[in-house]
């Protein structure tokens, strides 16, 4: 496929600090190849602003091949831009059309505060994760090898699409709510499904919500809207099952 | 925590709010059905029909204790509702300025809030139409009244049916000239026997004439037929709001089972089917009795 080139206009956030006070901020940028990828586009224009002695726009990215969840921003009014599956890393420039508009502002999360520019502070996850996303192993020398331990196959599998999360929070930014509830549902059924991880799933299921409303994320109201942009797949059956989970703990926990 | 967490978490709100919104769905059939005897059973019939149901539904120990489980659910979803939005519009105090929520969403999904609002306007505005004039207002609901032709004379008269099916003339409630009236109504529905105290019976409030009048049908007052001009805003307003209605069931149906954690592969068209179809169908049989009520005038 011959590559092309095009002229865009950019709207971008722009604040200093968490402090500062933002701004949307226009940005004319040409000759931008349709097959260079949307981060590299963003480079091109850091390029461009360093040259002119500005300075340039941060945002966040780490892997650039879709793994790692860094690379967040809100393009054109969705999450990851104007695609499905994929992270903004995996977005490409042959979705835009010369001459077009492309609106880029960071994920809006009162639990996702902006740092500077594009980028949000994700803290909100980690904690979340550390009120219950894990399996506590002792290291007594003699750990049992996890193979050893029977798994249903079709438990497995609904587990690993469960774990295939990245904790990219696109989820949260795509809903009206601002609602963490797909990564809650995702990470609390990764666990809850195999065997591992049911000796903790009632404390877990518990502390784990408990963070997350504490976080300042809003409630579900079933739009559906984090499947849809969710770059993983992941399904809204995990909300449903971190439900069931929550159910049964708050009424037959110990604690 | 598991008590505070049973109460107060997202996700326990969620359940209520799927909780009291299937029961208000249940709620809506059984009003539905008896609604529906305005159309279906029409003339002296149905006006008799009716108004016993009508009486049958405030006195019943068993519907008067699912009617209270009823308000209880308006108003607790009503309130989880409003807290869960307000958290919601917390969770994004920055909007977007450019926002496309059209590409992964319903619209219905995204204004739950505003319709609910919108339907708690209908729910209170209703019920000061009908359910207040029945049960607490001061000017007196009018009674179930037959006319029957004398089979002697042919003349008609006027009567009042009571509990046990005694006709009562209602002539027997005026005086006539120097005499005064024989009867009285006592709290609304008893026919008295003044002189001697005595309690002949109790009459049918009368409900059906009040809803044909609402929609439509022109009063008497004082023997003068009265345009009823308030009756095609009565109709209009009573169909937009089933409309209303309509759009929150479109999302709302499938979406507490959704809440509830009733989610799989095997079930979730079905759910979705059924609650659209549930949605249209409800509130469109809801809304075709007055507009019936009001063409039939
Ligand atoms: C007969 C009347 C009503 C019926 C049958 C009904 C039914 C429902 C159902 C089934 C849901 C889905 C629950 C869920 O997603 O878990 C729902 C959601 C909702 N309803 Fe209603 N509702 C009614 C009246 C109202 C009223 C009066 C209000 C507010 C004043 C309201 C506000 C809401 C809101 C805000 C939601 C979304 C909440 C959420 O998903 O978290 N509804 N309703
Ligand atoms: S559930 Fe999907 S959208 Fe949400 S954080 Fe995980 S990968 Fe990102
Ligand atoms: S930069 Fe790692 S997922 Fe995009």
């Amino acid at each position: 496929m011959a590559s092309k080139f095009i002229n865009i206009t950019l709207k971008i956030w722009r604040q200093k600090n968490s402090q500062a006070k933002g701004s949307m901020e226009t940005y004319q940028l040409d000759h931008v190849s349709t097959d260079s990828s949307f981060l590299e586009m963003l480079d091109q224009l850091n390029e461009q602003l360093i040259s002119e002695r500005k300075e340039p726009i941060a945002f966040d990215h780490d892997c650039r091949e879709g793994i790692c969840g860094m690379c967040s921003l809100y393009i054109n009014g969705r999450a990851h831009g104007p695609d499905t599956g994929i992270t903004t890393c995996q977005l490409h420039m042959r979705m835009f059309k010369d001459g077009d508009t492309i609106y880029v502002e960071p994920w809006r999360s009162a639990a996702f505060p902006v740092i500077k520019d594009l980028v949000v502070d994700r803290s909100a996850f980690d904690r979340i994760q550390q009120a219950g996303g894990f399996v506590s192993v002792n290291t007594s020398g003699r750990t049992i090898d996890a193979n050893s331990i029977p798994v249903p196959k079709t438990d497995a599998d609904k587990a690993f699409e469960a774990a295939a999360c990245i904790g990219c929070g696109a989820c949260v930014a795509t809903c009206k709510n601002g609602s963490a509830m797909l990564f809650v549902g995702a990470k609390v059924s990764q666990y809850a499904l195999l065997p591992q991880g049911k000796v903790e799933a009632k404390n877990r299921v518990l502390n784990m919500v408990r963070q997350m409303d504490e976080e300042g994320f809003g409630n579900c109201t079933n739009t559906g809207a984090c499947e849809i942009e969710c770059p993983k797949g992941i399904s809204l059956e995990n909300i449903a099952r971190m439900n069931r989970e929550f159910l049964s703990a708050a009424i037959s926990s110990e604690n | 925590m598991s008590n505070s967490a049973i109460l107060s978490s997202s996700i326990a709100k969620k359940y209520w709010m799927a909780l009291t919104g299937l029961f208000l769905c249940l709620f809506l059939v059984g009003h539905l059905l008896g609604n529906l005897q305005l159309i279906f059973v029409t003339g002296e019939e149905g006006k008799r029909t009716f108004n016993e149901y009508a009486y049958f539904m405030t006195h019943n120990p068993f519907v008067k204790v699912l009617s209270y489980v009823t308000y209880l659910s308006i108003l607790f979803h009503a309130i989880d509702g409003f807290l869960l939005t307000i958290k919601n519009n917390k969770a994004r105090p920055v909007p977007y300025a450019y926002n496309n929520p059209g590409a992964n969403s319903s619209t219905p999904s995204r204004y739950m809030a505003l319709l609910g609002s919108l339907i708690l306007v209908f729910i209170v505005t209703h019920m000061a139409n009908f359910w207040w004039k029945m049960k607490f207002s001061s000017d007196p609901m009018p009674l179930h009244q037959v006319v029957v032709a004398n089979p002697q004379s042919g003349a008609e008269e006027t009567f009042y049916i009571t509990h046990t099916g005694d006709y009562i003339p209602t002539s027997a409630f005026d005086g006539e000239g120097e005499m005064p009236a024989a009867m009285e109504v006592r709290n609304g529905t008893e026919f008295f026997l003044k002189e001697v105290n005595l309690k002949r019976g109790e009459g049918y409030k009368d409900l059906h004439s009040v809803v044909l009048s609402f929609f439509g049908q022109d009063k008497t007052k004082d023997g003068v037929p009265e345009k009823n001009e308030m009756a095609l805003f009565a109709v209009i307003f009573y169909v937009t709001a089933m409309m209303v209605l309509a759009f929150h069931l479109w999302h709302g149906f499938a979406s507490a089972f959704q809440s509830l954690g009733l989610n799989h592969r095997a079930y979730n068209k079905m759910i979705r089917v059924a609650g659209q179809t549930f949605a249209i169908i409800v509130p469109a049989l809801f809304a075709i009795i007055p507009i019936l009520l009001f063409m039939n005038k």
